[in-house]
């Protein structure tokens, strides 16, 4: 019933530490992808065919979807300190919505990694990038989609594992192989029979594909309803699984 | 204001299931002061927390400010304040923005938060806070902060888990003058824990005592200690003959119960010991059996469960 306000006042809790250090958390998760466009991404301009015409254009959006992946599949780490020290506790004894606990949290980790997102499609401008403007918009909602689904299911991991150590144990192995098997480094196209059919099971690669369709303007491709329609069932997933271990434990 | 049936809860653990809490019967009526009292271990965060319906009982029952806590935990939570152990501010926020946001997640307005927030950081002290991050503050400024939340919405009834562990005694006395202002200003019903004797004995209008899940004493402190026949006499003399002289000699006079010797030293029990210690004196002078020292102690709420379980709260506690 107040779910929506009870979603905003958490939602403006969680970003008030963010504004007061803007800085320092936008390039928190930003520095992964940073790196790999700065000292990998010239790797590919001397590969010259592999990548379609234009490398950057193909290389961003897939950076884009690393990003999405990073600030939001360790956002979960942001929750664990508050459920050792008593403060995840506390809001769960007053009457705020359960989902509006998680949904608040994952709205905050959406809106650093958006801003991450314009950032980094900004300063690649001067370096030749050359996205469709209406793509850019629609690659970044899909973006939000997916990060909903990743960063409802950090939070999820983090309230099951509650331990530091070993949540960044799951994080690493289940990251790792999404981030290899999506193929933002390199096409997956190359890959032998076996390694693009284990890519294809992993959703991140198609929300990639879907990305990369939308920067290069085509919105009607195949992949975009793919990638959007694997967003969409994650984000569901996610938040059903969520809202009902969020009940359970409080 | 809170009336439990028969509640318990167990819990799993490698060695089988442990029952945490017993069949608890409990009945705080509105306005009171009550303190869950045992050593760690003894159930009474857990009971805390199925009342404030953080856990679901196993079996049993309660209902709390009129509401079931299982069938309806939002309205339990709409009608309590809860001081749980631990730090309820998040480490990187502000003490004056969390409260806000604790006010307004009990359905308070902007503005109506905002008010309430001001008023108690000045009745709590914490002006010089409120622009701090929590991980800054001060021990005694944290737990302050944590009763601020608990009151900004002005419950009908306040939880307190462990309010002072940690505190200096100075920070505990001026948490408890707090807590015992706004109760008084506010009718507010007040179940806490601990594990500190004399804060419960100070503090509490009434005592529960629970070990092992069960409640084993209920009463105000006053009627708790009359459970343990009579104050505690310590004798000292000179040598061990004297001891076994007084200690017989004490024996003698009407009331007296456990006396035991140690060496040079006699204890024993006796209702109203300073009424009986000039007789007791007179007679010891009587027996030949001269002292060195005496000393007479009412009994205290550590007696109280040494002599309701044979075990010391205080090896319960660390």
């Amino acid at each position: 019933m107040n779910t929506l306000r009870d979603t905003w006042i958490v939602y403006a809790r969680q970003m008030r530490p963010t504004l007061r250090r803007p800085v320092v958390t936008a390039l928190y998760s930003m520095l992964q992808p940073v790196l790999y466009l700065v000292l990998f991404a010239p790797l590919l301009t001397g590969m010259p065919g592999a990548m379609g015409e234009d490398p950057w254009q193909w290389f961003v959006p897939g950076m884009l979807a690393m990003l999405s992946l990073f600030t939001t599949a360790y956002a979960g780490f942001g929750l664990l300190p508050e459920v050792r020290s008593g403060a995840h506790e506390r809001l769960l004894a007053t009457p705020v919505s359960r989902s509006a606990l998680l949904l608040g949290r994952v709205l905050r980790d959406i809106t650093v990694m958006l801003v991450q997102a314009l950032v980094i499609v900004a300063a690649m401008l001067p370096f030749g990038l050359r996205p469709s403007p209406v793509g850019v918009l629609a690659a970044l909602v899909l973006l939000a989609v997916l990060g909903v689904g990743l960063g409802t299911l950090s939070y999820l991991f983090a309230l099951v594992v509650k331990v530091e150590y070993l949540f960044a144990a799951l994080l690493q192995a289940v990251t790792m192989p999404l981030i290899l098997l999506s193929g933002v480094l390199l096409p997956m196209d190359l890959a032998p029979g076996w390694l693009y059919a284990l890519s294809r099971a992993n959703p991140v690669s198609h929300v990639v594909d879907a990305e990369r369709a939308l920067f290069a303007g085509d919105l009607t491709d195949p992949s975009v309803a793919v990638g959007t329609a694997v967003a969409v069932v994650l984000a569901v997933v996610a938040l059903v699984l969520g809202t009902r271990t969020m009940r359970r434990l409080a | 204001m809170i009336h439990t049936r028969a509640l318990t809860r167990d819990f799993g653990t490698k060695s089988g299931t442990v029952q945490a809490v017993r069949g608890l019967d409990l009945d705080v009526g509105a306005g009171e002061l009550v303190a869950l009292l045992g050593p760690n271990g003894a159930g009474k965060s857990t009971t805390l927390r199925m009342l404030t319906t953080l856990l679901p009982p196993t079996s049993g029952g309660a209902t709390v400010a009129g509401r079931d806590v299982v069938a309806d935990p939002a309205g339990v939570r709409r009608r309590i304040g809860f001081v749980g152990q631990g730090h309820g501010a998040g480490f990187d926020q502000l003490a004056r923005d969390e409260l806000v946001t604790q006010g307004r997640c009990y359905g308070l307005g902007r503005a109506e938060a905002r008010r309430r927030a001001e008023a108690l950081l000045t009745e709590l002290e914490l002006d010089g806070a409120a622009d701090r991050e929590s991980v800054r503050l001060s021990g005694g400024q944290r737990r302050r902060l944590d009763i601020a939340m608990g009151l900004i919405h002005r419950p009908d009834l306040l939880f307190l888990d462990e309010p002072s562990t940690g505190l200096d005694p100075h920070s505990r006395a001026n948490l408890w003058s707090h807590v015992l202002r706004m109760r008084a200003e506010h009718g507010t019903t007040v179940v806490l824990t601990t594990h500190y004797l004399d804060e419960a004995d100070a503090v509490a209008e009434r005592v529960v005592v629970i070990d092992h899940g069960r409640v084993i004493a209920d009463g105000t402190p006053d009627e708790l200690k009359g459970k343990v026949s009579g104050d505690l006499v310590s004798l000292t003399t000179a040598t061990a003959d004297a001891a076994r002289a007084a200690a017989e000699a004490a024996g003698r006079l009407p009331g007296t119960t456990a006396v035991e010797t140690d060496g040079t030293e006699v204890r024993l029990r006796v209702p109203r010991g300073d009424a009986v210690l000039p007789e007791l004196l007179r007679a010891l002078d009587a027996a030949g059996a001269p002292l060195t020292g005496v000393r007479v102690q009412r009994p205290t709420l550590d007696d109280v469960f040494l002599t309701l379980t044979g075990r010391s709260l205080r090896e319960g506690a660390e």
